[in-house]
């Protein structure tokens, strides 16, 4: 790119005419940083912009999947929150509600690996019997989180 | 020669006096306490008839007169057992035995009745037992009605069944099929045989009542004795069902052999000393704990007392510690079993010597003056050659009449054990510190042991402390005590005990310090000192602090011993020890509510904004199957779902595991079914789109 073969010249002359040139390369340097950051920030830009556009082709039903599991993610950061707020003490609880979003935001991304029509793994797998999966696994994950709720 | 001679007749000598000396009372009035104490009827009666009997008997002995009370109530109880047809022979004998004390009313036509039916089991019975309650019943009712006819016509023919059951040892068996034999039997059947005599109608062949008496001799040959000189029986074999100490057999032979006596006219040849040696048996027991034992001690010793064979006498001491300060008198008193008065005669005191040593008697033989009014032989003045001390007095009763010879029993010598006390004089007690090399005096105190005297003395490690003192008997001679100890006690409460040796009158002991230094830990200071003279004998023993010494010792050295730790106040050891609070572990700081309840909050708030993100995105029920029947199981599968939820839930609140899965299995099949159908019917729904 333009800003590294400029970087190398700048660096390349002899040290007697550093003084004239610190000046000259300070300037530079800066103006490169704000070049550099420019362009970054436009990539990622147009990266988001890209995944936005990708993502409103998925069809409903990955969407409420992927909502399922930002809403359960979601939970366990404020559990996270409140335990470095106020210490661990029911340790028990606090694992067992961590453990509980964490165990079905699991569940619900294997669901949606197998209900997504594009994975050719499960091309032969009905989604109904991926939906019975999940809801049994979750019943005995939570069924487990009661008991060890206390 | 006469050496020899000498010599064997001391072994003799000793070997005659080898019996150990002991005192033996007579019966007294503290038997009669606790006659009455023992014998205390409960609801105006003693329980069965044999027990009465014999509460009645031993007040009857002991002279206690019995309440009136009583009376009515065993007659009662008597006259209901000889009435009724159902008693055995063992109910009647003992009925008949309270009647024979009490005196009831009795009927003449129940007297009639049972003495047919006590000859009809004598002539039957083939049993001792049977023989003897018979045998016994029939002599009682004799005694107590005159009008009936109890006499055996074939004697001698029970005689003999009686006698086929004996062994020849003396001993008899229960009945001719057990094969065990019984000394109490034995005495049983000597009674039974004395009422056959008693109650034969005709002469009993002599020749029987000769082997008898064999009988009587073989039995006495297996009589069991004792140190004291006592003598008694004892079963060889144990009998599991009744057994018969050695008090009850000893009593059962007793009762038997002074029947059997008291209707022989010729003698039988029992030494006198065994039946002394009987009667000291019962009286060393004392005092017995419970009714049988003591209705035994003192029925055995009233059929002693009276005996056709020899009637012990006991010599007995009511004082056997006697004070020379005092001028105490020798009492002897001598007195048959029962305490009656003896027959006129003298006790003379033959030998004196001193215990546990073998020197020979300290007084000559002397005899007893006799006080007719207290009935007690006294010997007004100890000789002089009694000093104090633990001695054995040898006395020896002499009968006057020549007749009582024949009658009474004295038993040759007997020993009794004494102690003669008086005070013991001590003086010239001096204490004195003494320079170790030299000998000489340093300080010399004298001390006062009878009054208060405190003396304090001062010594190094190289000085001698010297105490002495002279003990003297009243009598002069010079006395050894049991115990001459003096102490030095630390401070710090260390002590140590030294005897005090002693060459004839002059007790001594040096301590030289030098050598006591190690004993002593090296502990410089104080010591009190404490002098210790005791005997039984002494009246004046002493245990006094005679002052102290201010001991200088010099320094311990590295590896010196220490001295004993202080011995702990069992007090603080033994004592309660300070109350425990248990320290509950301190809770766990928990965060205030309001933070809690606001992050409750916060948790939900996902939860809403994934509904809102669900409505965002455009969710619809527009799969919902439309027709009755999936549309009823897709509802059913949505209740079964949330009931699992509200099933957890109350598995959280209140229910344990079990229950929970109890229902969660009916629950979940339910699900599993409904959900099967309405995921099926979806499926097929969706397949049928993506053909079509």
């Amino acid at each position: 790119m333009r800003s590294a073969s400029e970087h190398d010249k700048v660096e390349g002359f002899p040290v007697h005419f550093a003084l004239n040139l610190v000046l000259v390369s300070s300037e530079s340097r800066s103006k490169v940083l704000l070049a550099m950051a420019r362009s970054t920030s436009k990539d990622a830009q147009a990266l988001l912009h890209s995944f936005r556009s990708a993502y409103a082709a998925t069809p409903t039903n990955l969407k409420i999947i992927d909502l399922y599991v930002g809403f359960a993610v979601f939970t366990a950061l404020i559990q996270i929150a409140y335990i470095a707020i106020v210490g661990s003490f029911p340790f028990n609880a606090f694992l067992s509600g961590l453990l509980s979003c964490i165990g079905t935001a699991v569940l619900a991304v294997c669901l949606r690996i197998q209900v997504n029509r594009e994975n050719k793994e499960f091309k032969d797998l009905p989604p109904e019997r991926a939906f019975a999966d999940f809801v049994l696994c979750n019943l005995v994950l939570h069924l487990v989180i009661m008991n060890f709720l206390g | 020669m006469a050496r020899n001679l000498v010599g064997f007749l001391v072994l003799v000598l000793a070997i005659s006096i080898c019996e150990a000396a002991s005192i033996f009372q007579p019966i007294s009035e503290s038997h009669r306490s606790a006659a009455l104490e023992l014998f205390t009827p409960t609801d105006g009666s003693f329980g069965s008839l044999e027990e009465t009997y014999e509460a009645l008997r031993t007040f009857g002995i002991l002279g206690i007169q019995k309440k009136p009370h009583i009376g009515t109530g065993s007659c009662q109880s008597v006259s209901e057992t000889l009435g009724s047809s159902s008693s055995t022979t063992k109910d009647l004998f003992f009925a008949l035995k309270v009647n024979s004390i009490l005196e009831c009313k009795i009927d003449e036509a129940i007297f009639q009745e049972i003495t047919s039916r006590l000859k009809a089991v004598v002539n039957d019975g083939n049993s001792l037992l049977d023989f003897y309650y018979s045998i016994s019943s029939l002599a009682l009712i004799k005694d107590q009605n005159s009008k009936v006819d109890v006499l055996l016509g074939d004697a001698d023919g029970i005689f003999r069944s009686i006698k086929a059951l004996s062994q020849s040892d003396g001993r008899w068996r229960y009945s001719s099929s057990n094969p065990e034999s019984s000394t109490y039997a034995a005495g049983l059947a000597l009674e039974a045989l004395a009422g056959v005599m008693s109650l034969a109608s005709s002469e009993i062949d002599h020749s029987l009542i000769d082997t008898l008496k064999n009988d009587i001799v073989k039995l006495f040959d297996s009589i069991e004795k004792y140190d004291d000189g006592s003598f008694y029986f004892d079963e060889k074999l144990v009998d599991a069902r009744e057994h018969h100490g050695p008090l009850s057999t000893t009593s059962a032979v007793i009762r038997g052999l002074t029947a059997f006596a008291s209707l022989t006219s010729g003698t039988i040849t029992l030494s006198g000393n065994k039946i002394l040696g009987l009667a000291k048996f019962f009286l060393g027991i004392g005092i017995p704990g419970n009714s049988k034992d003591f209705f035994n001690q003192i029925d055995s010793l009233a059929c002693l007392e009276s005996n056709r064979i020899s009637v012990p006498l006991i010599l007995s001491l009511p004082a056997t510690v006697l004070s020379l300060t005092k001028k105490d008198q020798l009492k002897v008193k001598v007195n048959t079993v029962l305490g009656s008065s003896a027959p006129p005669l003298t006790v003379k005191l033959m030998q004196a010597f001193i215990s546990g040593s073998k020197d020979s008697s300290v007084i000559e033989s002397q005899e007893l003056g006799f006080d007719p009014e207290n009935a007690v032989h006294i010997l007004d003045v100890l000789p002089k050659s009694v000093d104090v001390g633990n001695y054995i007095f040898v006395f020896e009763i002499v009968l006057h009449d020549s007749v009582d010879k024949k009658i009474y029993t004295t038993g040759g010598q007997t020993q009794v054990p004494l102690f003669v006390t008086g005070v013991v004089k001590i003086d010239n007690a001096e204490i004195a510190v003494l320079d170790s090399d030299l000998g000489s005096i340093e300080t010399q105190k004298k001390i006062d042991l009878a009054g208060e005297t405190s003396v304090s003395l001062s010594a190094n490690h190289l000085q001698k402390l010297r105490l002495s003192f002279q003990l003297t008997t009243p009598r002069g001679k010079f006395f050894k005590p049991h115990q001459v100890f003096l102490k030095l006690r630390h401070e710090t409460e260390v002590e140590h005990i030294f005897v005090v040796g002693n060459s004839g009158k002059q007790f001594e002991i040096i301590l030289d310090f030098l050598g006591l230094v190690e004993k002593f830990f090296y502990l410089s200071g104080r010591y009190d000192i404490q002098l210790t003279v005791g005997d039984a004998v002494m009246e004046n023993s002493i245990l006094r602090a005679v002052g102290h010494v201010e001991l200088d010792l010099p320094e311990a050295p590295e590896k010196a011993p220490r001295p004993p730790a202080r011995p702990v106040d069992p007090y603080s050891r033994y004592g309660p020890k300070a109350e425990i609070t248990h320290i509950f572990r301190a809770p766990e700081k928990r965060p205030p509510k309001e933070l809690s309840l606001a992050f409750l909050g916060l948790t939900l708030l996902p939860f809403v904004g994934f509904f809102i993100g669900l409505l965002r995105i455009g969710v619809n029920l527009k799969n919902f199957p439309t027709l009755a029947v999936p549309a009823t199981f897709a509802i059913l599968f949505h209740l079964g779902i949330a009931a699992v939820i509200l099933l957890y839930v109350l598995f959280w609140l209140k229910w344990d595991l079990f229950t929970t899965l109890k229902t969660l299995g009916f629950l979940g099949a339910f699900l599993m079914f409904v959900g099967h159908r309405t995921l099926s019917h979806l499926a097929s729904t969706s397949a049928k789109l993506k053909s079509t």
